[in-house]
């Protein structure tokens, strides 16, 4: 059995999650075993249908006091009951903060091996693994792949966002197992105490904005923003910067895309003066278009993108706006 | 008082295109430098703060080549008051063997009568993206642990953390001794001054072998991603290719 941890909000399962199932489906081909679901707290109305509707026949549903707040080690605790309890062959996470967290809990307290966010199996290359599975995930921000060996049962993984695509199939029967796992004290004391809304203008616009319009070293200055923030008005998105840009103290933090920023996948990510580092490709690689405005027509973001135009930033820029303008009467 | 141990990583500073090492087994770092990842500039910032608001001190740690040296004098020079060594090629060493080593500093040191009754990390290392050596730490020292938080405040006996969760500003507030892993962007790693590179070059620094044999990481080989051929279409040159790019917005449907 591969159990896979499902997060949900409103709308049922999450998209990574629901790669993680996918990614769990074409596991179990090879154990020749079912896939089940793990959710914890709150069971989102229709959840069991769309985890059915991407091969999952059973759902654990956990309930119980301990997970009326997140925290790493109460979900893990839930996840190790199931494991315990159906032996699970591998147990899969999508490589959110949490299910990273949440996995790292489960390999410390199954003293097993964890593989983080993988992005496929390995190939068998006729060499002896001794049953270990192997598999391929990313290192170094996503710039090198490492094929890993997963030793010990279960074996326990997170998979890269966007590394899969979510796919459904006819849709299967499954069945809800509701429980509550007992949950020991010390694992109780590491649970969020509070949660503040985020201010609405944060970085939430950035990850959820259908057009981002980012900045990087060729903005010059603190000063070198009005154009792109104007570029990103008209267009109604919202504006993204690279590291360089933060730790020049240009701009906020909160508007930083990449490795260790906010990951954005927006319909069309405009990158202005950005050279394209591995770290800064990390955040925006799952944009479905991108169009790059940069001097240097070698620079990686330029090689990468959709669509290029040569040139200064702060020539370019000023007159796609006045175009758009001119174009809206 | 606090004697806050900072755990960090000698890794490669690799920005462009990364190269293997003939073997496979690691990344050719022979034309590029080394730094440590900005989650742990940020954890090393965060320890001088505490050690400074309670008035203790702060310990580096790192597990790594005699080159990793380097790395220690630069948080000591910044205001780690201690650092130790644990001299090994990281390589051979899993995130459960990094960890069996740093709970080993932690023991020794604490029956010495120097109790790191906090421990600071990155929340993953820049080279091997592992995500979990804090966790596993936390567990071997029997100690609670928090998260990727962005800040995080002593007081009492509490550790008081706040980091991004999916609907906002997550708090969680945990007692001592506890770990937690930090992630870039809750503070600003201070510069250091060239009083403080003076002081860090005097400080000594503990140098110890590991105390078990590593099991390993499971690394059969490193490969790198296929390289994607551009298929880039240029647009044009210079402020003359507003009208192409607008007429691109308007096929994407995102400007009438």
């Amino acid at each position: 059995m591969i159990l896979t941890v499902v997060q949900t909000d409103a709308g049922g399962a999450t998209e990574v999650s629901l790669e993680a199932v996918t990614f769990a489906r074409a596991l179990a081909k090879r154990t020749l075993g079912p896939v089940h679901a793990l959710v914890v707290g709150p069971l989102p109305d229709g959840l069991v249908d769309q985890l059915a509707g991407h091969g999952v026949v059973e759902v654990h549903h956990a309930t119980g006091d301990a997970f009326s707040a997140y925290g790493g080690a109460v979900w893990a605790a839930a996840v190790q009951a199931v494991v315990a309890a159906a032996d699970a062959d591998a147990v899969v996470a999508p490589g959110t903060p949490r299910g990273l967290e949440v996995m790292a809990h489960l390999a410390a307290r199954l003293d097993v091996p964890m593989a983080a966010n993988v992005v496929g199996l390995g190939e068998d290359d006729g060499g002896d693994d001794g049953g270990a599975l192997r598999v391929v995930r990313q290192v170094m921000g996503g710039a090198a792949l490492e094929e890993m060996l997963l030793p010990r049962r279960p074996a326990v993984l997170t998979v890269a966002g966007h590394a899969v695509e979510a796919e459904q199939v006819p849709p299967v029967s499954a069945t809800v197992t509701e429980f509550s796992p007992e949950v020991a004290e010390a694992d109780l004391v590491t649970r969020v105490v509070s949660t503040e809304p985020a201010e609405p203008d944060l970085s939430g616009a950035l990850t959820s904005a259908r057009v981002v319009v980012g900045a990087g070293r060729g903005a010059g200055g603190a000063a070198g923003f009005g154009d792109v923030a104007e570029l990103a008005e008209l267009l109604g998105g919202a504006l993204g910067v690279s590291r360089v840009v933060t730790s020049m103290g240009w701009r906020p933090h909160h508007e930083q895309i990449g490795q260790t920023g906010s990951r954005i996948s927006p319909d069309l990510y405009i990158a202005c003066g950005i050279s394209g580092a591995i770290q800064h490709w990390a955040g925006c690689a799952s944009s479905k278009t991108i169009l790059a405005v940069n001097t240097d027509e070698n620079a990686p973001m330029v090689t990468k993108a959709t669509y290029a135009v040569i040139g200064d930033m702060h020539e370019v820029v000023p007159a796609i706006n006045a175009e758009i303008r001119r174009r809206r009467g | 008082m606090t004697d806050v141990l900072v755990c960090i990583k000698r890794v490669p500073d690799v920005a462009g295109e990364v190269l293997l090492t003939p073997d496979a087994q690691a990344i050719d770092a022979r034309f590029v430098g080394f730094t440590v990842s900005a989650h742990e500039n940020c954890a090393v910032e965060l320890a001088v703060r505490i050690a400074a608001a309670t008035g203790g001190t702060a310990t580096v740690l790192t597990l790594g080549p005699e080159a990793a040296v380097e790395q220690l004098r630069a948080a000591l020079a910044v205001g780690c008051a201690a650092a130790v060594h644990i001299d090994a090629d990281p390589l051979g060493f899993g995130p459960a063997d990094v960890v069996r080593e740093i709970a080993a500093v932690v023991e020794t040191h604490a029956a010495e009568g120097r109790t790191h009754d906090l421990v600071l990390l990155g929340n993953d290392a820049a080279d091997t993206g592992d995500f979990q050596v804090g966790v596993r730490l936390a567990y071997a020292l029997g100690r609670p642990v928090v998260n990727g938080v962005r800040t995080v405040e002593v007081d009492g006996g509490v550790v008081t953390a706040r980091g991004d969760g999916p609907d906002g500003v997550e708090t969680f507030a945990v007692p001592l001794p506890a770990v937690v892993t930090v992630l870039e962007g809750g503070v600003e790693p201070r510069y250091p001054s060239v009083v403080g590179r003076m002081k860090a070059k005097k400080i000594p620094i503990e140098t110890v072998a590991p105390r078990h044999e590593p099991r390993g990481a499971g690394r059969v080989r490193l490969t790198l991603p296929p390289a994607q051929p551009s298929t880039v279409e240029v647009l044009g040159s210079g402020p003359d290719a507003a009208p192409s790019v607008v007429d691109l917005l308007q096929r994407l449907g995102v400007t009438r």
